[in-house]
């Protein structure tokens, strides 16, 4: 079973998010702020993370850089879920290192197959 | 030399001119002919064949004498940055294309103005060409070794020279109909003369120096066992003194106001900066052509020693005296250079002047009013070719017909007298604003017959041999007017004597009829704008004040007249773009107008351009005070812009937060609905628990909505308080109600001990929108056990404080004033997200700051928050 941890302040946009993964038989982990996240990450290794960016104390752009800055954390692929959608945010995430940059609001559809995209693509 | 021999050369060389002229025009992008270099050398236009003979004559005959020529520029010239950058940017503006448009423009459009600077210009200008003329013609002379004059024109090489000199300033000086057009064919060949004069004047500089002597001390020596040595190489006392800075004084104007200079200058100028490089670049060139003339004069003074020889034709005589024909032949050159560089600029100049300023405004306007556009361009530029021709024929025969047997210097400082009547009405322009156009034309009219009676008539009696005493006992033997020391003034030469009597009346009756009469509104206008610059350059079109009627299709028709439809379509297309005007306005506005004259002053002059607008056009008579308010408040109008623009950004940045304030609830909405909807067999908990969702996460889009809305109305001040005299008591406890069983469920205590009454005028549901807000936050934050809340007032002199307490963890130190900002979340708040927009306490400090009062926000010690709010008592 694959791991996907979802980081998110929102606890809505986590609920929808949980039972979707879940129900697609991901085994999902939650985070509701940065500091949380790297605490996870840490302990179980997910395979994808979806990374929102504007979160209190530790945001997403400083989470993706812990992962970045270790060799064993730096594997696991990540999807920025954003409401920040200009172009110039766009191109920020991803040069940090991102494997993907989705806009909020996104279809659930969608996501769900990038997910898995991302995890079939070696 | 055979004369067959030099014609070839000279018309070889013409034929490199025009071929250089040709190929600037085809080629004016290029960065060969846009540079400050080619701007520069065409300044040096300044040095006509005067420069090349003349200086070393009068350096031969009176000494130093012939620097204060050059001294003057060299002195002014590094005020340029600031003095000529006003005049270049007024000039472009205005798309002036001649001085007399320059003054005419000054003094209110001034039809009459602009005509008698014309014939100023001509009269001072013809004569000096021909005195160019003279100049081919005589050292044409000398190197083919003629002796007799040809009597017949049509045996004249210097005619065909001349009407070749007219064909060419013709050609390339009407390639646009538009005058203030700059003329890059023309300046790059005259750039390129200037390099060819110098570099043989210097070539033959050090051909005396080094070749025929030894070095500059062994000249020296040579030359100062000469008699009268040492008085031609001082100062002369004070007398000398006098006349050193007259004519210093003379030719700083002159490097002014010379047609030519203005035209090259001005005229020709493609970008500010260039000046910068004008001002060390063009006194160094003055300087190196300057070098040497004092040894050519000493030269030739030691070798024509007791004989009968012309001192302005030291320069060609040296070499010619040792058998360098060919020194002597690039001598000849570079005279010939220096002189119809000369020619073709003033030429040019003075026919675009005559042109626009005299002909079409007193001739032609009526016909140009009234037929088609291709036939007016046509005409305009027919105009020109044919005063560039009619200018130089007069030219030639005025040197043909009269014997101009003077130094070549004193013509040309004759000319320069002359031009120098200008000054005060130019130089009072820009920096006077009372200046007025009468005070302007009586002041050149004087200062004009005093150069007449002191300097041109008593010329004219000497070269032609009249026999009168008006010259040595004055008019009607009257002691005192004698010409050559009017008023007994003795200490001057005739030049600097007429300069300085013309010069004095010139000045003092413009000033003083300045001062007595007003000058009408329209150039109290112009001289606000003109004095005022570079304040109002900015504002182009806006600065022009004007008050009454216009129509925009007759103003087009006009413009399509002289224009064509293709031209005239294009300029207001880009006008209304340019102001964001709709293309469909009927009635023209003061913008249009002047937009329009400017548009027609590059073709036939502001005079003509004006009268023609105006014939279209229904003007109203407006006050000074009015024309300074409007300038000043356009002025404002721009300024504000600036702000708005701040403004706007500002209101983009709050744009994007509100997008993203927005989104994240949406985000919410949308993921859960499609789970919904795509999702058969969610069970009925799950189902529940997402439309409950879906239903918070809707009001607080809403709410989120509302508070926006709520803080644009409060901030825009759109919305009025509702100011009524309230029990604050009353409204706190009013406020606290829904909150009582919230605090009964938390167990969170209130307290209302200190609760104290005041009436105070306040919007009330405002106020209460206030306390709501900092209780809930209170409630939210207080301590989850033992909660206490406590609200209480504090009544003095001029106002009350409200004041709402927390027993909960605080607020950090460094967020005790950025909570009150647009969407601040504290850091605190990691784990429950606040119900709230981020935008309460935005819009409790917005609402508080309209009662006038202030909210700001402590730490209780030992632990908790408190928010406190004060509103002004008016105790009348």
């Amino acid at each position: 079973m694959k791991k996907i941890l979802i980081v998110d302040d929102e606890p809505n946009i986590v609920m929808s998010l949980e039972y979707i993964f879940k129900k697609e038989n991901f085994l999902v982990y939650i985070a509701r702020d940065g500091e949380e996240a790297i605490e996870i990450v840490e302990n179980t290794i997910p395979d994808i993370i979806l990374l929102d960016i504007m979160m209190p104390n530790v945001d997403g752009y400083q989470v993706l850089n812990y992962l970045k800055n270790s060799e064993t954390l730096s594997k696991i692929k990540v999807i920025f879920l954003s409401a920040k959608n200009k172009l110039s945010d766009i191109e920020l995430g991803l040069q940090l290192g991102a494997d993907k940059y989705i806009s909020k609001p996104f279809a659930i559809k969608n996501l769900v197959k990038e997910v898995k995209e991302l995890l079939n693509k070696k | 030399m055979s004369s067959f021999l030099v014609i070839l050369i000279i018309l070889v060389y013409l034929a490199v001119i025009f071929y250089v002229a040709y190929w600037a025009e085809k080629n004016s992008k290029s960065r060969w002919v846009n540079n400050p270099y080619i701007y520069t050398l065409s300044l040096a236009v300044y040095c006509t064949a005067w420069t090349y003979y003349g200086s070393v004559g009068l350096a031969a005959t009176s000494g130093l004498k012939f620097l204060t020529i050059y001294l003057g520029p060299i002195i002014i010239i590094p005020t340029w940055v600031i003095l000529m950058r006003k005049i270049i940017r007024i000039s472009k503006g205005n798309k002036i294309s001649t001085l007399a448009d320059f003054i005419s423009l000054r003094y209110g459009n001034d039809r009459f103005l602009g005509a008698l600077v014309t014939l100023i210009c001509i009269f001072a200008i013809v004569p000096y060409i021909s005195l160019q003329l003279k100049a081919i013609s005589e050292t044409f002379n000398v190197i083919t070794n003629h002796h007799i004059t040809a009597v017949s024109i049509l045996d004249d090489t210097t005619f065909y020279i001349a009407i070749l000199l007219a064909i060419f300033a013709a050609f390339f000086g009407t390639q646009h109909t538009d005058a203030s057009e700059r003329h890059k064919g023309i300046i790059t060949a005259i750039a390129l003369e200037s390099v060819i004069k110098l570099v043989f004047f210097l070539v033959i500089g050090i051909y005396v120096t080094f070749y025929l002597f030894n070095g500059p001390a062994d000249i020296y020596n040579k030359a100062s066992v000469l008699p009268n040595f040492e008085a031609q190489q001082t100062i002369d006392g004070l007398n000398g003194g006098f006349n050193w800075f007259l004519l210093s004084l003379l030719s700083m104007i002159a490097i002014m106001l010379l047609p030519r200079q203005f035209q090259v200058t001005v005229i020709e100028n493609e970008r500010e900066k260039y000046l910068k490089k004008v001002i060390w670049l063009f006194p160094l060139y003055l300087l190196l052509f300057n070098v040497f003339v004092i040894f050519i004069a000493w030269g030739g003074n030691i070798i024509f020693q007791n004989q009968q020889v012309d001192a302005d034709l030291f320069t060609l005589l040296l070499p010619l005296q040792n058998n360098n024909e060919f020194l002597a032949l690039l001598v000849f050159l570079g005279g010939f250079s220096a002189a119809i560089s000369m020619v073709v600029i003033s030429s040019l100049a003075l026919a675009t002047m005559l042109s626009n300023n005299l002909i079409i405004p007193y001739g032609f306007l009526r016909r140009f009013s009234k037929s088609e556009s291709a036939e007016n361009t046509e005409s305009i530029k027919n105009i020109r070719r044919i005063s560039i021709f009619l200018l130089i024929i007069i030219a030639y025969f005025f040197y043909k017909s009269f014997t101009l047997d003077r130094p070549l210097v004193s013509i040309g400082l004759i000319s320069f007298v002359v031009i120098a009547q200008l000054a005060p009405a130019f130089f009072g322009g820009l920096f006077w604003r009372r200046g007025s156009s009468k005070g302007a034309k009586y002041g050149i009219f004087t200062g004009f017959v005093i150069t007449g009676y002191t300097l041109l008539i008593p010329l004219i009696i000497d070269s032609q041999s009249i026999v009168t005493s008006f010259v040595d006992e004055g008019l009607f033997g009257i002691h005192i007017l004698k010409p050559y020391e009017l008023f007994g003034l003795q200490i001057f030469e005739p030049v600097t004597h007429a300069f300085f009597w013309s010069l004095l009346f010139n000045a003092f009756i413009y000033s003083l009829v300045s001062v007595s009469k007003l000058g009408s509104y329209r150039e109290r206008n112009f001289a606000e704008m003109f004095v005022d610059s570079t304040k109002y350059a900015s504002l182009q079109e806006g600065a022009y004040v004007w008050k009454g009627e216009a129509y925009v299709r007759d103003i087009k028709n006009v413009l399509t007249r002289f224009l064509g439809e293709r031209r005239t379509e294009r300029a207001l297309n880009l006008f209304y773009m340019k102001y964001d005007i709709d293309k469909k306005t009927q009635v023209a506005d003061a913008r249009l107008v002047n937009f329009s004259e400017k548009l027609l002053t590059g073709s036939i002059g502001s005079a003509s351009a004006r009268i023609l607008i105006a014939s279209v056009v229904k003007e109203e008579e407006i006050s000074l005070t009015e024309v300074l308010n409007i300038l000043d408040e356009t002025q404002k109008a721009k300024e504000s812009n600036k702000e708005l623009k701040e403004r706007d950004k500002q209101k983009d940045e709050f744009l994007d937060t509100v997008a993203h304030e927005l989104k994240t609830p949406i985000t919410s909405i949308r993921a859960l609905s499609e789970i919904l909807l795509a999702d058969d067999d969610i069970d009925n908990d799950t189902k529940n628990k997402f439309l409950t969702s879906i239903v918070s996460e809707s009001e607080r889009v809403s709410r989120l909505i509302n508070n926006i809305l709520d803080l644009e109305k409060l901030a825009t001040g759109k919305e009025k308080l509702d100011l009524n005299e309230n029990s604050i008591k009353d409204t706190i406890l009013k406020s606290i109600d829904p909150f009582r069983q919230l605090a009964v469920n938390k167990g969170i205590k209130i307290n209302l001990s200190e609760i104290n009454d005041a009436t105070v005028v306040y919007d009330e549901d405002r106020i209460q929108q206030v306390i709501v807000n900092l209780l809930s936050n209170a409630f939210k934050f207080s301590n989850e056990k033992n909660g206490l809340v406590k609200i209480s007032t504090y009544i003095n002199q001029n106002k009350v404080e409200i004041t709402v307490e927390d027993n909960g963890k605080g607020i950090e130190n460094d967020e005790l004033v950025s909570i009150f900002n647009k969407f601040y979340q504290s850091k605190n708040q990691t784990l429950i997200k606040p119900i709230g927009s981020g935008l309460g306490l935005a819009i409790s400090r917005q609402i508080i700051e309209s009662h006038n009062g202030k909210i700001w926000a402590e730490n209780n010690i030992p632990q908790g928050a408190r928010l406190t709010f004060t509103l002004p008592l008016n105790r009348n």
